[in-house]
């Protein structure tokens, strides 16, 4: 499958396993609650580790296992559920997390600008046929009255 | 007023361009209704009974002389020539077909006027006093404060998808007319101890099916950290909002299920972190305040004698005056209101020709300014007191000089049953019949200040709850019926309505007002007003006259 990654099309390279499913060598992600139950087993993973998170989870209660992940995938389950664009403010922000920030579900076009500018860097789009449209999104306004992530000055102290 | 500089214009273009571009994209069928609908309300557009309704955001309620000849054009051009102004000094238009309304906004553009997060479940439009700046009982200009507001709400990148719609108000006077109490929050310019002004905060206010004041969240915040308190708020409210029901979504709830107390333990915490980072510096305060600098008022203003003599010699001049001029902070200024109450037009509205002449007069008398009201009237806000009879004189002769602020007749009301596709009975018809009923002055003056608000359902946009006589427009069985509140406020003595007892059909509705007017007549105590005694004697007194005869 194709997503975008840093405004670039790519191939993906993630298995995202289901909580049944068997542990595979290469890059996987994995639910909170999958990674809460085999955290020994998964710290020895043989690949690059990601965990997927949703707007109902407790994201303080995973900042002190960070360090284990190279992808984080907030989950929105409805396109105008708008709890992960504030997880992926405080991911980059306040945690510091500096892998890579993956939207998954419900991920349009008309959203990519605002997640971007939360943090967001790589998108699973629900329709992966207009990529090299979507794009275009992440020009939409060449500027933020607001500090963003993409943007950590907020206008008026630029202007 | 706030001008744009580049940034502004830059981002306000480039967003007509995105919606043209979406509305393109849902016309051609790339889009779905359910994708197409929180981008087209956050562009201000809903889908009503008849055609959209597309409404416009007036920040804070200030206006240009050329914003408001503009918006007769767009009236004239692309709708049927009036257009209806909102209990949030917004403005509406009814009839606009769904593919001009990137162009409308094109036009808007133009004169710096937007329609950006107008509806959605985003930040709304940040309203205020319609007489900040110009009256004496002020602290602060709030108007400065609001335009930061503006500015760091629009476009915010996390907050576009709110667990429901959020409302701000700004106050600098100890009078509010901004309805702070009812809002998401409610932002007072206070002074503290040591005599700095700063904001008191309030959060969890609002209307709708489950009316509640909004309730102090922090005392005294520093100016400087505006922004960052706002930001704490809102990731809060992002994060702990209910999403599994709209009817609980708004933070009022999130208040009440959480407990005040908690509230503020969160908000506080994260503020820590984001105080530094979004802190507002003297720059940035000075920079927004310049644009909201006094006026050259002419000081020979206050040595004028007609404004005396005209109410002496002309007695509906004088009645004007006595209903619709107010004071203004510097000696020889009036503050005139134009109600948009007139028994020939629903509450509210106003015609293109209309419009043309209000901008002309606000070039000729008043700054070239006019602001919208929470009321849904209009005020200019800067007049010689010289030059009022020669205004008064031209709005009289538009139909603009209904001399009846703030009286019975000054009615707040929604669209209702007539436009509105979430309504269960009409409201238009009944402010029309109040007003017919009621149309002798000296009646309405003796009466004095009284506040009807009547909504057509109970997610109550004319703020039913607060008024002084609060009437709600519900359905049964398919016939409209009317729920009575009494005692209502939305100022600083704000309170919530008492329900008057069961609901009361259509045709009843104009005689039961009259019977509770007749009935505050017999029990007024000399000069007391309405409200004061509905709030000494309580409802009941009310309830057994107004049910007496079933």
């Amino acid at each position: 499958m194709q997503i975008i990654k840093d405004r670039e099309i790519v191939e993906d390279n993630w298995l995202h396993l289901d909580d049944e499913a068997e542990l595979v060598a290469g890059n996987i992600t994995v639910s909170l609650a999958r990674w809460q139950e085999q955290h020994q087993t998964l710290t020895q993973h043989e690949g690059g580790l990601g965990i997927r998170l949703t707007g109902d989870d407790p994201l303080e209660e995973i900042v002190p296992d960070l360090a284990h992940f190279s992808l984080i995938a907030l989950i929105f389950p409805a396109f105008v559920d708008g709890r992960c664009y504030s997880f992926a403010r405080l991911l980059r922000d306040r945690f510091d997390f500096k892998g890579e920030i993956r939207a998954q579900g419900d991920v349009l076009y008309d959203q990519l600008f605002y997640m971007s500018q939360c943090g967001i860097n790589s998108f699973e789009l629900a329709n992966p046929n207009r990529l090299t449209q979507a794009i275009k999104a992440f020009d939409a306004f060449s500027e933020s009255y607001q500090a963003t992530v993409l943007r950590p000055e907020p206008l008026y102290r630029r202007r | 007023m706030y001008q744009y500089d580049n940034y502004d214009q830059t981002m306000i273009d480039q967003r007509v361009a995105q919606y043209r571009d979406q509305t393109r994209r849902f016309l051609a069928g790339e889009l779905t209704e359910d994708q197409f609908r929180p981008l087209r309300l956050m562009n201000g557009l809903y889908i009503q009974i008849h055609a959209p309704m597309l409404r416009v955001a007036i920040p804070y309620g200030l206006m240009s002389s050329k914003q408001v000849h503009k918006i007769a054009d767009i009236s004239r051009k692309y709708d049927k020539g009036y257009v209806h102004f909102t209990t949030r000094q917004n403005f509406q238009l009814n009839w606009p077909a769904l593919e001009t309304v990137p162009d409308i906004l094109a036009e808007l553009a133009s004169v710096q006027m937007h329609a950006i997060q107008s509806s959605g479940n985003c930040i709304r439009n940040t309203t205020s006093d319609q007489l900040a700046g110009v009256n004496a009982n002020e602290l602060e200009d709030p108007r400065p404060w609001c335009e930061i507001i503006r500015q760091w709400s629009t476009f915010h990148p996390e907050f576009a998808y709110l667990p429901r719609k959020f409302k701000i108000a700004v106050t600098g006077s100890a009078d509010d007319r901004a309805a702070t109490q009812v809002h998401d929050i409610g932002l007072h310019l206070v002074k503290n101890h040591q005599g700095e002004i700063g904001f008191e905060v309030l959060v969890g206010g609002g209307l709708g099916r489950t009316p509640i004041l909004g309730q102090q969240i922090r005392p005294f915040l520093e100016k400087k950290d505006l922004l960052s308190y706002l930001e704490a708020i809102l990731r809060v409210y992002n994060r702990l909002g209910r999403r599994d029901n709209k009817y609980k979504a708004r933070i009022k709830i999130t208040v009440r299920e959480h407990g005040i107390n908690h509230i503020r333990e969160l908000v506080e915490a994260e503020w820590v972190h984001i105080r530094k980072q979004l802190e507002l510096d003297d720059k940035e305060i000075q920079r927004v305040k310049q644009y909201f600098t006094e006026p050259d008022y002419d000081a020979s203003a206050a040595d004028d004698q007609t404004f005396t003599e005209m109410q002496a010699h002309d007695p509906a001049f004088a009645r004007w005056v006595k209903q619709n001029v107010v004071d203004h902070k510097v000696p020889g200024y009036k503050i005139a209101y134009i109600s948009l109450k007139s028994p020939t037009s629903p509450p509210g509205d106003v015609t293109a020709e209309q419009l043309d002449v209000i901008a002309d007069l606000a070039d000729e008398f008043s700054m070239s300014e006019v602001r919208s009201t929470h009321n849904q009237n209009l005020v200019l806000s800067d007049v010689k007191q010289g030059e009022l009879y020669a205004l008064w004189l031209r709005l009289e002769a538009e139909g603009l000089a209904t001399a009846n602020i703030n009286t019975l007749t000054d009615i707040i009301c929604c669209p209702g049953l007539d436009f509105c596709s979430l309504a269960n009975a009409s409201s238009i018809p009944l402010a029309k019949a109040i007003n017919e009923r009621f149309d002798d002055m000296d009646y309405l003056y003796d009466l004095g200040d009284i506040k009807i608000k009547m909504s057509g359902c109970m997610n109550g946009c004319a703020h039913q709850s607060v008024g002084h006589i609060g009437i709600l427009g519900v359905d049964k069985k398919g016939e409209e019926w009317y729920q009575f509140t009494l005692g209502g406020s939305s100022e600083a003595d704000a309170s919530l309505g008492e329900r008057l007892g069961r609901a009361i059909p259509k045709d009843e509705v104009v005689d039961t007002v009259a019977t509770l007017l007749d009935t505050y007549k017999e029990l007024r105590l000399e000069d007391e007003p309405f409200l004061a005694t509905v709030r000494r004697v309580g409802v009941d007194p009310f309830k057994e006259r107004v049910y007496a005869d079933n």
